[in-house]
């Protein structure tokens, strides 16, 4: 199974969204690089809108991702409730 | 009553796929001319989907986000004096590298995407590219802007646009967007927006960018992430536009195979100089151009190919020849531009002890086998006051217009030279790879602008090479180029530091 990735930058907002992939993705495996953050897993990783708002304590949009994102990898569905990535194999 | 809120779907096929007419009273096919030149057929453009489902407003409203964010770190860098809290003053020839060969492929982007969007005939995809040219515009300004701080402390920014046209090393970057761009639109889309945009810009501005902030330059990591995070849409419209190409005809696959397997080839080529900005020219090292290589290719590209596996592609010809590069690659690069470091815009060196030590330890099979006897040898001579640089030009290759720097990957002492000969000329290619593509297409590279051919035929200024680096390429001779030691950029950074 391949992974997909996501990258992001570090900074305070990722840091909310990242505990909440971890959450939702109990496998997930965090890295810390210099400014920046990547989250990668086997297969499907999905960001969920109602648990980064959580961490948050605000109405979060799923399209703010783009402000805070680096580079992901894996093929992207995304609507008002969540972004995912998966490969098909 | 407030209006209902629309939810993302509907808002993206408002704002979209409504902007779309009927040809009532002109031929559709004279509208989009260039559509059916390379052979794909498309059957059905509403079949084509952007899953970001970004529309103008929502792309107005984040961009305008990010770049109050990215413009508040420009000032701050430059209010805080950025340029002294950098590592080491070596690192900023990493940038001069970047500006002169990495900025101006972000304006042919913005060029070619602009062009390239006009000519589907599905408005999705037109206005994903439409969004990715202004993208690119966007990259070009903030990279030239973040930079400009530089370009009042270092020698080496006052002329990259001017010298991007024109000097040797930089005829690599070029001839591969120009070749692109002479493409017709599908070939362009699978040429950066897939192979370059999904595979390789991950390698220049993920890791690096990532030692960029290792090194103390904010301005730097903060436009490189800024752009990359516009790359991951830009890397899902590369991935949409192939499995799109791959799903309307059966008859499409072959061709895409081809380009694919043109154009990462192509790419890894080009790449070779990010391999030593990596592994060389970053004094604090995030990690070795072999292990980016081994995520953002082999791991993240392998994953890729097994998706696209069901359409019947296959990873590209020579990925095998490509997987034996990573161990050398940085290093024959690396040594290629100090061996001609008085004809460069940059400051070369011999890495520090600690530094060989590093690439031993990150390259056990190779670095001392191959490549650390030539350092020992050219710090001996260095030493002794005499300092190599090569009285030679090389030979380039017509398709990558690398010089013939590789070796054959299973016997790194043998440099690989190939030919072919097209219509009584012979021309030459440093790889398997670059003479399949000039033999598929010969007529288009015997058109190739080869910097060093045109200096022996006198179009570059002259008779001698001061003519050439000073008057046609503009550099500041003993200022721009030579050893970092004994520099004008080094003698500088001491006073700053107070150790003059």
């Amino acid at each position: 199974m391949s992974k997909v990735y996501i990258a992001l930058q570090d900074n305070d907002e990722s840091r909310y969204i990242v505990e909440a992939i971890e959450e939702d993705n109990p496998d997930v495996t965090v890295i810390h690089m210099p400014a920046m953050i990547r989250v990668e897993n086997n297969g499907r990783l999905v960001v969920r809108r109602e648990s980064v708002e959580e961490k948050m304590g605000r109405a979060w949009d799923v399209q703010e991702l783009h402000l805070n994102l680096i580079t992901l990898g894996g093929n992207v569905e995304e609507d008002d409730d969540e972004l995912s990535l998966h490969w098909n194999e | 009553m407030a209006a209902k809120k629309l939810n993302i779907k509907d808002k993206y096929r408002l704002l979209t796929r409504d902007l779309d007419w009927e040809y009532s009273y002109q031929d559709r096919q004279a509208a989009f001319p260039y559509e059916e030149f390379e052979g794909i057929k498309i059957t059905d453009w509403s079949k084509w989907e952007d899953p970001f489902r970004l529309t103008m407003d929502a792309y107005w409203k984040y961009q305008a986000e990010k770049e109050k964010k990215l413009y508040a770190i420009f000032d701050a860098f430059a209010q805080n004096n950025g340029h002294l809290n950098v590592s080491d003053p070596r690192y900023v020839n990493a940038i001069k590298l970047f500006l002169s060969a990495v900025t101006p492929l972000e304006y042919q982007a913005y060029q070619g995407f602009a062009h390239t969007g006009r000519q589907f005939g599905g408005v999705g995809a037109r206005i994903a590219c439409q969004m990715q040219s202004i993208d690119e515009l966007r990259h070009v300004q903030t990279q030239i802007h973040a930079m400009s701080h530089f370009n009042k402390f270092f020698d080496g920014f006052q002329d990259f646009s001017h010298m991007h046209d024109r000097v040797w090393y930089l005829s690599v970057p070029k001839s591969f967007f120009n070749d692109a761009r002479a493409a017709g639109p599908f070939e362009f889309m699978i040429a950066i927006g897939f192979s370059f945009e999904y595979v390789l810009t991950n390698l220049l501005f993920v890791p690096f960018m990532s030692g960029a902030a290792h090194n103390g330059d904010m301005a730097t990591v903060t436009f490189g992430f800024s752009a990359q995070s516009d790359e991951a849409r830009h890397m899902t419209l590369g991935l949409e536009i192939i499995k799109f190409l791959l799903e309307q005809h059966e008859d499409n696959v072959p061709i895409v195979q081809k380009w694919i397997d043109k154009w990462f080839w192509r790419g890894a080529r080009l790449l070779s100089v990010v391999s030593m900005m990596m592994d060389y020219m970053l004094p604090n090292k995030v990690m070795s151009w072999k292990e980016a290589w081994e995520v953002y290719f082999e791991e993240a590209g392998g994953a890729l190919f097994k998706d696209l596996a069901r359409y019947g592609i296959r990873m590209p010809k020579y990925a095998d020849v490509i997987e034996k590069e990573k161990e050398h690659l940085s290093h024959q690069t690396w040594w290629t531009f100090y061996t001609h470091g008085q004809a460069t815009g940059f400051h070369t060196w011999i890495p520090s002890d600690e530094e060989l030590d590093w690439l031993s330890e990150k390259y056990p099979e190779t670095f001392d086998k191959y490549y650390r006897p030539r350092w020992e040898l050219a710090k001996e001579m260095e030493a002794k006051g005499e300092r190599f640089y090569t009285k030679a030009l090389p030979q380039l290759c017509t398709i990558c217009q690398v010089p013939m720097l590789f070796t054959d990957m299973d016997n790194p002492t043998q440099t690989v030279y190939r030919s072919s000969q097209y219509e009584g000329e012979r021309y030459h290619f440093c790889s398997d790879g670059c003479k399949d593509i000039f033999d598929d297409e010969p007529e288009k590279y015997v058109q190739s602008w080869l910097p060093v051919h045109q200096i022996f035929q006198g179009n570059c200024g002259g008779p001698d090479l001061t003519g050439v680096l000073g008057e046609f390429y503009k550099m500041n001779l003993g200022a721009d180029n030579l050893d970092m030691k004994g520099s004008p950029d080094e003698q500088r950074w001491n006073q700053w530091k107070g150790k003059a």
